[in-house]
């Protein structure tokens, strides 16, 4: 009796069925995969990579990077530093509205300011700690004042401290925004369901609209980076980001697909606990630089980003890649040196050093700790694999309960954030526990020119003490692989990882 | 997963046998399940390969091979290379000790703890009973997997942890289970005799009731080795089962997805072995219960 | 019947209490803290302490749990830390699509599970009854994550007939709906498959060797008759009461193939708030499967109680 009933409703909707066909999607939607399902989305509370690819529809910032790293107009469409470097001058891009119609203005920046420093929980608060007031000089000039001359500000209002929410909505829904944000962006806000989609849809009243090929976009996470591929290669998604290095192959050879890559601005590589905790002491990696320099020497970069990463990362040895602006020529990536590990080895009197490295569970971690792992024991070491779950070890890592701890930075555009809240003393990205006093005399000093000559000058010096100490082994810096389908033009790379939308058209 | 499936039913004998012994008996109407003898042969037979994987094993489980990395299967390695270059071959025998270990270990840990506690429930009755019923209801109630990873990234991610794991989320099935069986048993006039006689409630539940819910217990237990084999592989696909480099078929599969168009032998091969073993291992069990049980006699 | 009703919804209290002991238990096992596995890349202390204060992680566990326990008395299911949406909304926007696809999981067990326990039994020992047997216990045989990732490389990439994965709600447009419901309901169905292909085969084994089923076969009726309309409907009452608790199981079980099918169901809510240490979601989808649970079972038993008149004295 269940069968016959069950086939009925089968045929019943078999029937309606066939009239959904119909309406499929139309060609002015563009379907994004994302990797993982994005956190809040207010500017001030984000936390994920992931967000900002969103973000990059619905809000727009005062000023955006270029892709050589280069500050270039978005909100604001000129800005200079007062002659003491204490205050930054921006003139506002005129007749920008929000999503709901009201207009972007000086008002509005000092409000968005304020709340980023101010707002319960916010993460922006670091990034603009430098910023101690706010000055609304004209309707579309607005002036941020600094205590000290501070350079990083301006790429620093390139991400998310630099949105600008309607301070109409903000005010309106204080810590709930992120269920309904309204920014200037070229798409607003239109649902978002948990860990299924959110839909944005384009804003009419954009000031670059022309440039906007696209009526609606949905985003969609899907977590497993095959599933992923498989929905681009069906047809479900159109564009999917983080493409995993492995399936870059077959991309390639697919005419119906297209791969873009670029080298991130981040790195990969392992943090040593050299101070951090009462383990750098006992452990052999954290109290002797001479056993760090033989661990660095047993390691083949370019063994590691074949096996790790299919060759397609850049092996690098500081804080940016080799092809960033930034990059300290005077300290060039070491090459693998087996005997002379051992040599350095049998000097510290402990030829066969056990190192505990704790590495996240993800697939990239996993497999870098394994090739680490046959590569250090060539010279000697005893590597031990200790799996711990992400969340964990980020809690580990701030205790500093961990002798070596494999771990990612997604990178800014700025060197000095890649920098100094890693090597500065106390810092809270400072895991490794280094604090050197002229370390952090040469990074405060960096932070107080807005001269590129002479804040090279100072990362020079920098890489050279960091390499010294060895607080982090940098390894590799990923590319950024997206895929897409073939039909689809106008995507333009960037090194921050993002995707920009306007210009894109299928 | 299939935590309630044989909760509902009263499995298996409850008397003992007057003319031939019940366990003898029971084997023998096993082997007359063609199904049962296929499984418990091969059950045997990755059984062996597990604790023979050294001699076994044509290459180390572990040694990575730069030249062989994602190597198509060849005469020198008929399953291919994975991700370092190691032999998927001496990967899958060697996973065999994780998973087989896996399952058994988990189940044994499960038995440990849930027939002391089915027991003193059964025993007990009253208070205690409706405490520790109402608490195993309230474990079964919380999903099993969710149950698992929770305890898995407490303990930490791996294999000895997803085994107490998968066991502590499997015990309220046996705990169930010997209850029921305690409270059929415990009536019966051999169990009231024995109590006349002044033995003690310890003495009774281990040398009269145990003997006489053991068939039942052990029926569920090899279908439950099967589903922890598959929890393993669960555990493992989300990161909290085996960790490298030591092999497990969850693990390997776990690698293998990413390489699914490009090296389609990393994921075969583990599969397959999961896919014949839990096979294996539930047909045992189907077969356990059907020899055991009475209704079942043709 | 009344007394017994009662008396079984008498121990749902202890029982939900002693969930919810083991839900915040767990929780508090947990390695990591939500703040810290919150913020990210962001490392700001100060944010982290607001974030810490605003959820009540600041302080001891039982006032934790006492706050939690009273808000729930009020319906209030508290906050998704990681996107600051009310739980029970997303319980509300997460439920339907569990239950379609707990339904669909079930029509496909049945539809394998039922012929197959039957046709074993009818041929017991032969060659049929391992085929049947086989049949069935295949998907529980196979890990679902993995036949759910095989399926879609083989239906979606290579075939293309199926799209791989990913949710239409069927109000939009229900055909799609189906189209991406059909093979997690397949990879979940088939996992199920062999537990009703043992009960019923069992239950079948039984009643055909009843004295009620010999009757009816010594009266010269023909199989098919015995078959169908006694054997099957009396072996039929034990295959839907454990219905009752599979589909209980299902509402909370199907985490890894929600994953690979990008389904936003219940499943994939809790893992993904287990792993980001998303505890007020974790609590709030778990609290209200295992009640969900706890309810199906006790209709099974009502049901079962029903239909066995020795019980009813």
């Amino acid at each position: 009796m269940m069968r016959k009933s069950t086939w009925a409703a089968l045929a019943a909707v078999l029937l309606l069925g066939t009239g959904g066909l119909a309406t499929g999607a139309s060609a002015q939607t563009l379907k994004f995969g994302l990797a993982e399902d994005p956190d809040v989305l207010d500017p001030t509370m984000a936390r994920t990579f992931v967000g900002r690819i969103v973000f990059s529809a619905l809000c727009d910032k005062l000023v955006d990077i270029a892709p050589d790293l280069k500050v270039v107009p978005q909100l604001a469409t000129e800005w200079s530093w007062s002659a003491d470097n204490k205050a930054l001058t921006m003139k506002l891009r005129p007749g920008v509205t929000f999503h709901d119609g009201e207009k972007l203005d000086a008002e509005a920046v000092k409000y968005n300011i304020e709340r980023h420093k101010t707002m319960q929980g916010s993460q922006r608060r670091g990034e603009l700690s430098a910023v101690t007031s706010v000055d609304v000089v004209d309707p579309l000039t607005v002036r941020l004042n600094t205590a000290a001359p501070f350079a990083p500000l301006l790429a620093t209002l390139t991400d998310r401290a630099g949105m600008m929410i309607s301070p109409k909505a903000g005010k309106a829904l204080g810590d709930k925004f992120g269920t309904a944000p309204v920014c200037a962006g070229p798409f607003k806000f239109v649902e978002r369901i948990a860990q299924d989609r959110i839909v944005v849809e384009k804003f009419d009243g954009y000031w670059n609209k022309a440039n906007v090929n696209f009526s609606r976009i949905e985003f969609r996470p899907f977590i497993d980076a095959t599933v992923r591929l498989a929905n681009l290669r069906s047809g479900q998604l159109d564009f999917i980001e983080r493409l995993s290095a492995t399936d870059a192959g077959a991309v390639q050879k697919d005419n119906k697909l297209k791969l873009v890559s670029v080298t991130e601005i981040g790195y990969y590589g392992i943090t040593i606990n050299i101070g951090k905790s009462d383990k750098a002491k006992t452990s052999a990696l954290g109290s002797n630089p001479k056993i760090r320099e033989a661990f660095e020497l047993s390691l083949d970069r370019n063994g590691i980003n074949k096996v790790v990463f299919d060759g397609l990362a850049t092996p690098g040895n500081q804080w940016v890649a080799p092809n960033n602006p930034a990059y300290a020529k005077s300290v060039p990536i070491p090459k693998r040196d087996v005997a002379k590990a051992k040599q350095l080895l049998k000097e510290a009197g402990n030829p066969n050093p056990v190192v505990n490295l704790v590495t996240p569970t993800t697939t990239d971690a996993s497999k870098l700790a394994q090739v680490v792992q046959v590569m250090a024991k060539e010279a000697g070491f005893d590597v031990r694999i200790q799996a711990t779950e992400f969340a964990t070890s980020l809690n580990m890592a701030d205790k500093g309960d961990f002798e070596a701890y494999i771990l990612a930075w997604s990178g800014r555009p700025d060197p000095d954030g890649n920098l100094f809240s890693f090597h500065a003393c106390k810092q809270p990205l400072n895991y490794s526990g280094l604090c050197n006093p002229a370390l952090d005399e040469i990074l405060n000093d960096s932070r107080l020119t807005t001269n590129v000559a002479e804040r090279q000058a100072a990362w020079e010096k920098a890489a050279k003490i960091v390499n010294a100490e060895r607080p982090i082994i940098y390894l590799l810096h990923r590319k950024w692989l997206y895929a897409h389908n073939a039909k689809l033009t106008g995507f333009k790379e960037y090194p921050d990882g993002l995707v920009r939308f306007t210009g894109m058209k299928m | 997963m299939t935590a309630v499936e044989s909760v509902m039913q009263p499995a298996a004998a409850t008397k003992p046998a007057a003319e031939e012994s019940p366990a003898r008996r029971a084997f023998r109407r096993l082997l007359r399940r063609k199904g049962a003898v296929v499984g418990l042969v091969v059950v045997l037979i990755f059984v062996s390969f597990a604790l023979l994987a050294d001699v076994i094993a044509p290459y180390s489980p572990v040694e990575a091979d730069w030249s062989a990395l994602r190597g198509a299967p060849t005469l020198e390695h008929p399953f291919g290379g994975d991700e370092l270059g190691r032999d998927v071959l001496s990967r899958v025998i060697h996973g065999a000790q994780a998973s087989l270990f896996a399952g058994v270990v988990s189940v044994f840990l499960a038995l440990l703890i849930g027939i002391p506690v089915g027991l003193l429930s059964g025993y007990a009755g009253g208070l205690v009973d409706g405490l520790i019923m109402r608490f195993t209801d309230a474990m079964l109630a919380v999903p099993f997997l969710i149950l698992a990873i929770a305890m898995a990234a407490f303990l930490g991610p791996s294999l000895t942890n997803a085994m107490i794991a998968i066991g502590i989320a499997a015990a309220p099935i046996f705990v169930r289970l010997t209850r029921a069986q305690v409270q059929a048993v415990k009536v019966e006039d051999y169990v009231e005799a024995a109590r006349a006689v002044g033995n003690s409630p310890l003495r009774i539940a281990f040398r009269h009731i145990l003997p006489n819910i053991w068939p039942a217990l052990m029926v569920q237990a090899t279908l439950t080795i099967a589903s922890a084999i598959i929890a393993e592989a669960s555990l493992s696909f989300l990161g909290l089962g085996q960790q490298p480099p030591e092999p497990s078929w969850g693990s390997m599969l776990n690698t293998a997805k990413d390489y699914m168009t490009d090296a389609p032998w990393m994921a075969v091969y583990p599969g397959i072995s999961i896919f014949i073993v839990v096979l294996s291992f539930n047909l045992l069990g189907d077969g356990l219960r059907d020899a055991l049980d009475p209704r079942h006699r043709e | 019947m009344i007394r017994f009703l009662f008396r079984r919804i008498a121990i749902l209290l202890p029982t939900l209490l002693f969930v919810s002991m083991i839900i915040f238990g767990l929780q508090q096992l947990l390695p990591g803290d939500p703040a810290i596995a919150m913020a990210g890349e962001e490392r700001d202390p100060q944010a982290i302490a607001e974030v810490r204060a605003k959820y009540n992680l600041d302080k001891p566990i039982w006032v934790q749990y006492g706050l939690w326990i009273g808000g729930i008395l009020q319906g209030n299911f508290g906050e998704s830390i990681r996107i600051q949406l009310p739980v029970s909304q997303l319980l509300l926007e997460k439920l339907p699509v569990t239950i379609e696809l707990a339904i669909l999981s079930m029509l496909v067990a049945l539809a394998i599970g039922l012929p197959a326990g039957v046709i074993s039994a009818l041929h017991n020992g032969r060659w049929p009854d391992y085929v049947a047997n086989i049949i069935g216990l295949w998907g529980l045989s196979t890990p679902n994550f993995w036949l759910g990732i095989m399926m879609i490389l083989f239906f979606s990439v290579e075939l293309g007939w199926l799209p791989a994965s990913g949710y239409v709600s069927p109000t939009e447009d229900l055909w799609a709906n189906l189209q991406a419901m059909i093979m997690p309901a397949f990879v979940l169905g088939t996992g199920i498959a062999a537990v009703f292909m043992r009960h019923t085969r069992s239950a079948m084994l039984q009643v055909l060797a009843s004295d009620y089923i010999r009757t009816a076969r010594a009266k010269g009726l023909y199989e098919r008759v015995v078959i169908g309309k006694h054997a099957f409907r009396n072996a039929a009452v034990p295959v839907i009461t454990l219905g009752a608790l599979e589909f209980g199981q299902l509402l909370s079980g199907a985490v890894l193939t929600e994953q690979i099918f990008s389904i936003p169901g219940f499943g994939k809510l809790i893992v993904d708030a287990v792993f980001n240490r998303d505890y007020a979601v974790v609590q709030g989808v778990v609290l209200c499967t295992a009640t969900a649970y706890i309810l199906l079972n006790l209709l099974a038993d009502i049901a079962y109680f029903l239909v066995n008149p020795r019980l009813r004295a």
